[in-house]
């Protein structure tokens, strides 16, 4: 499922001069077959992963999770409470590698920056009036600047939904432009919100939409909406960073988010990276997990394989 | 005119007999199952073969049901088991018939049946009793009441006894689960019918998915992850006639601290008296102020 008719670098220059010519692009990507992506992801979903390929690729979830709060209840308690649990996700096992960030509201920021400063832990904000994205470009932008002041290694924003589904797909792009401008040195991360875009073949433009216009990487849910990350969404994601990467040289993350609750679910996602874009993507730094339940999933699992019996939810943290 | 030998053959349909997990029937997961006879040594039918991982999805199940059950108001526990004998008593004809099946005269089956529904009703009573026997006021030297009152253990793993087959599988689950306690049962090895039957009873009589959870299947392979998994508050050994693993399934219970009820020979015709219930309850003491502080200013 490679784009046929591959776009060239000099063609990709083009195609943002005007909106007709963005859309003409967009819906110019061959179309992803509904069926085809569904049976390859649940294909792929029953690989049986066990004993030390299982270990390895628990370690390697918990060291890609974003561990997330976003809640309007989240107060600086829980916050740093989190934020300890990036560091030392289990507590009596040093051997435990810690979660590749922390995912926090604007606000909050400073107070994770407390706890992981000088940690390989980083430090990532939603911003851009997030979940919704229903606020003005300055808005967004303040709020972006806000978060990077405060200290966030990584931006999450939202694309503008409404613009996207009603065509006016210039006006998303030129939004992650400036909020990528906004930025700075920060990694931005673009939420397509996946559940909103209604078809596949919208999850693949805006993938497309998003790398043209600079994310760093590109993301599937807010967790806000259902249905939030599933495997089909997630796979045609990691067939348009590896096209693009093929097309342009710059390569950019996928960061699947919500509805990631068990360790089984999270190693089908593994299974689906190493088997569309290859094991360069198996690293933190291109492969995020946007979660928090699935944390404790992670380490229950990782005890019952190193006790040899199954752990209980009495044994980790409740968040 | 068609004499009764041309009516055709009617083909019987035969019961495929499954596991009962947080309110489904699933088959194993492993896809195992094994023969089970009758008293004879006659095929009667074949049953799921529980493996270590069915036995973990129905400790999620047991501890999902938890909140709600043990939540639910003792009237409302007491209702569903009441409830319980009344579908069980529209079986009688299925269980006098299976339990004869291993080998149970048809005198000793009814007897057997009339006294597992008789003993859900008797313990369906005591779901709003039991509070009142082993809880109370404690008396102290000070200005403030002091309570004591049970609550629920949590999930109990069981291993049920082989004889009788109906009315000790009741004997041990109904003492558990009417006090809130959620529960998985793996059934007698060798006579799992009643079991099975018993588990669609429980499905149709309002009791929430998972609050029993069925498995069939070798006792001696299963146990011993119940018996060492972190998330089963409390081990019911009272089905294990094997010593050496009965001691192994105490030891395994012991790093995570669960209640155990050591095997014993119970006879089960008997007054259950409250030992059952009480063994699968913690109490839990609190206190409060004689009285009401407020009128005089303070944060009350």
């Amino acid at each position: 499922m490679t784009v046929a008719t591959t776009p060239s670098a000099a063609t990709l220059a083009e195609v943002t001069r005007s909106n007709a010519a963005l859309r003409a692009f967009l819906h110019g990507l061959p179309g992803v077959d509904k069926v085809g992506a569904d049976a390859r992801a649940a294909t792929l979903g029953t690989r049986s992963i066990k004993t030390t390929a299982k270990a390895l690729a628990i370690d390697l979830a918990i060291s890609m999770v974003d561990l997330t709060t976003l809640e309007g209840a989240d107060t600086p308690g829980k916050v740093r409470g989190l934020a300890n649990k990036a560091l030392r996700p289990d507590p009596l096992d040093p051997t435990c590698p810690p979660t590749a960030a922390v995912c926090v509201y604007p606000s909050m920021v400073a107070e994770v920056a407390r706890v992981v400063k000088g940690s390989p832990v980083k430090i990532a904000s939603v911003a851009t009036a997030f979940p919704a994205g229903q606020a003005s470009l300055k808005v967004k932008l303040d709020d972006v600047r806000d978060a990077v002041r405060a200290g966030a290694d990584e931006v999450d924003m939202v694309i503008n939904r409404g613009a996207f589904l009603s065509g006016r797909y210039l006006e998303v792009f030129e939004e992650i432009v400036a909020v990528k401008d906004a930025c700075g040195d920060a990694r931005l991360k673009v939420i397509m919100e996946t559940g909103e875009l209604v078809t596949y073949d919208n999850v693949r433009r805006a993938s497309w939409l998003s790398m043209l216009a600079g994310g760093d990487f590109i993301k599937t849910s807010t967790g806000k909406v259902q249905p939030a990350a599933t495997p089909p969404v997630t796979l045609i994601m990691l067939e348009a960073v590896r096209d693009f990467l093929a097309v342009t040289g710059r390569k950019v993350g996928v960061k699947p988010a919500g509805g990631i609750k068990t360790s089984k679910d999270a190693i089908k996602y593994l299974v689906l990276v190493n088997e569309t874009v290859g094991d360069g993507w198996l690293d933190p730094h291109w492969f995020r997990f946007g979660a928090s339940s699935v944390l404790n999933d992670l380490l229950m699992q990782r005890s019952k394989m190193k006790t040899g019996h199954y752990s209980g939810p009495d044994y980790v943290t409740l968040d | 005119m068609p004499t009764k030998d041309a009516q055709p053959a009617r083909l019987a349909v035969r019961k495929t007999y499954k596991l009962f997990i947080g309110g489904a029937f699933p088959r194993s997961e492993s896809g195992r199952s094994y023969v089970v006879s009758d008293a004879k040594g006659n095929f009667v039918a074949n049953a799921a073969q529980a493996s270590r991982k069915d036995a973990r999805d129905a400790v999620l199940a047991a501890r999902g049901a938890v909140a709600k059950w043990s939540g639910a108001t003792a009237y409302n526990r007491g209702q569903i088991l009441y409830r319980i004998a009344e579908m069980l008593e529209g079986r009688r004809d299925q269980f006098i018939a299976e339990l004869r099946t291993f080998g149970l005269s048809a005198a000793a089956a009814v007897s057997e049946v009339d006294a597992s529904i008789d003993r859900w009703v008797w313990y369906a009573g005591w779901s709003d009793k039991i509070a009142q026997v082993v809880g109370g006021a404690n008396p102290v030297a000070g200005p403030f009441f002091n309570l004591s009152a049970p609550e629920a253990t949590g999930v109990v793993a069981i291993v049920a006894p082989a004889e009788p087959a109906l009315l000790g599988l009741v004997g041990v689950v109904a003492p558990a689960i009417v006090t809130g306690n959620t529960v998985v049962v793996v059934a007698s090895p060798d006579r799992p019918l009643p079991a099975i039957t018993l588990a669609e009873v429980l499905a149709t009589s309002d009791l929430p998915g998972g609050v029993v959870n069925l498995l069939t299947g070798s006792p001696a392979e299963i146990a011993p992850w119940l018996a060492s998994h972190a998330d089963v508050n409390a081990l019911d050994l009272t089905g294990v006639t094997d010593h050496g693993l009965a001691k192994e399934l105490e030891v395994a219970a012991a790093d995570t601290l669960k209640r155990v009820v050591r095997p014993a020979a119970v006879d089960w015709s008997a007054d259950p008296g409250i030992a059952r219930m009480t063994a699968f309850l913690e109490t839990k003491t609190v206190w409060h102020p004689k009285s009401f502080e407020g009128a005089k200013g303070s944060a009350y």
